[in-house]
């Protein structure tokens, strides 16, 4: 899980053009959104595409976003559980 | 009728931030040239600054630098011209198509891939409501933008406008442009004077300005006229002196010419003609400081501005021996590969 939690950040950060942020200035329950590292509805488009093209999770439902992207830990949780790419 | 005066002027370009004309030192022109990038963390917000592609950034610090010059904070109208727009972006989003099989496709590079991006992304950052467009005309889109604001300025209610200029060079596009020869390849002399090789030596920048009826102690100049054709119906000397007579000039009343000789011998015949109509005028030329792009025109007008505000001839710029006795008529003349002419007349204030 810590693998994959650090494989996290570096492709977020590197999708996301995080300039000047690096994988230590992301605490594993930061919020992902508003106050912590201030990503935005954009951001959150690209956060979908990154868990299709990345670990083959199709969101259905753009609701369950909201709980899946709140920090870097339930993300890295929710794909643990449905990735279909390894 | 009012006038048009160039009030305010902001740079990117291949030199050193911060360059001026009158400054000894000058980077030297290669086959390929990128622009030296500003700090651009003081003006744009990093939450911001990470979608934003290099034209945008360029091209929100040039503005920024000629609205402060100008001491304008409501500019009534944001016109840009490009050639290519954000040209890595849409290298980028295409990039995506293919790899990713049309699947997986992002808004970001899709955003900056539009070229309307850059006039759209100035007028968030200054909330400007107003009038936003964007030229996409080859080598005549900062004339358009130009002729647009001078238009407006002459004939409607507007007392502001902020232009402007902007390209990029963006790899795939360069080695396309390298394929048909377009481009200076590597080794390839690059003379400015007497070209041997075919080609441009491709560069980048952002150049704008703010543009008012209004002139103020900062003026540079008035632009008294320009036009803007993509062919010659009468001859090149018939069409020069019929826009100089238009404007009570002859060639004899230029005081300077300033060329956009693009160091290519394929399209050095055309401006061979222009120097041999002023062989007795004093004939300036830019592209071996700015480097070659649609909009490095800009970048010439920024030039005259500034000859004609210093009233001064820096000996960098001389393309003849001739040197000006009074400054207070420039001509530009400029064009891209035998199409997209331009004439742009300054005049002192």
């Amino acid at each position: 899980m810590e693998a994959l939690k650090k494989e996290l950040k570096e492709r977020i950060i590197n999708v996301l053009n995080l300039e000047d942020i690096t994988v230590d200035d992301i605490q594993d329950t930061d919020a992902l959104f508003g106050d912590g590292l201030g990503l935005d509805s954009i951001d959150a488009l690209e956060l979908i595409v990154l868990l299709d093209k990345e670990y083959g999770i199709k969101l259905a439902d753009p609701k369950q976003g909201k709980e899946i992207f709140q920090s870097i830990e339930t993300m890295a949780q929710y794909i643990a559980q449905n990735r279909t790419k390894l | 009728m009012k006038n048009c005066y160039i009030n305010g002027i902001g740079s990117v370009s291949i030199q050193a931030t911060g360059f001026s004309i009158f400054d000894a030192e000058i980077t030297t022109v290669q086959n390929v040239n990128k622009a030296q990038q500003p700090s651009y963390k003081e003006l744009i917000a990093p939450a911001m600054s990470r979608r934003m592609a290099k034209g945008v950034k360029m091209s929100i610090y040039a503005a920024n630098k000629a609205l402060f010059e100008a001491k304008m904070v409501d500019p009534q109208a944001i016109i840009v011209g490009t050639g290519l727009g954000c040209i890595e972006d849409s290298e980028k989003f295409l990039d995506a198509i293919i790899e990713n099989e049309e699947q997986f496709l992002t808004p970001t590079a899709f955003i900056q891939s539009t070229h309307n991006t850059v006039a759209a992304q100035i007028a968030l950052l200054l909330q400007c409501k107003a009038y936003n467009f964007t030229y996409v005309n080859g080598a005549n889109s900062f004339e358009n933008a130009l002729f647009d604001a001078f238009m407006q300025l002459k004939h409607l209610d507007k007392e502001n406008i902020l232009i402007g200029g902007v390209d990029e060079i963006a790899p795939y596009t360069f080695s396309m442009f390298e394929m048909v020869g377009k481009v200076k390849r590597v080794g390839d002399n690059i003379n400015f004077k007497k070209p041997e090789t075919n080609g441009i030596p491709l560069a980048e920048g952002a150049n704008f300005f703010a543009l008012s009826v209004k002139k103020t102690a900062n003026t540079y100049a008035e632009v008294v006229d320009l036009l803007v054709f993509n062919d010659f119906k009468d001859d090149e000397t018939s069409t020069i002196k019929a826009f100089l007579e238009k404007n009570n000039l002859s060639v004899n009343t230029i005081d300077v010419i300033v060329l956009g000789v693009n160091a290519d011998a394929v399209q050095q015949p055309f401006y061979h003609k222009i120097q041999v109509l002023f062989t007795e005028t004093p004939q300036a030329y830019y592209q071996h400081i700015s480097g070659s792009y649609d909009t490095a025109s800009a970048f010439g007008l920024k030039v005259a501005a500034e000859i004609i505000r210093s009233q001064s001839y820096p000996e960098k710029l001389k393309y003849n021996e001739a040197q000006p006795e009074k400054i207070e008529n420039i001509l530009l003349v400029n064009q891209n590969n035998l199409t997209d002419f331009s004439f742009v007349l300054l005049s002192k204030c």
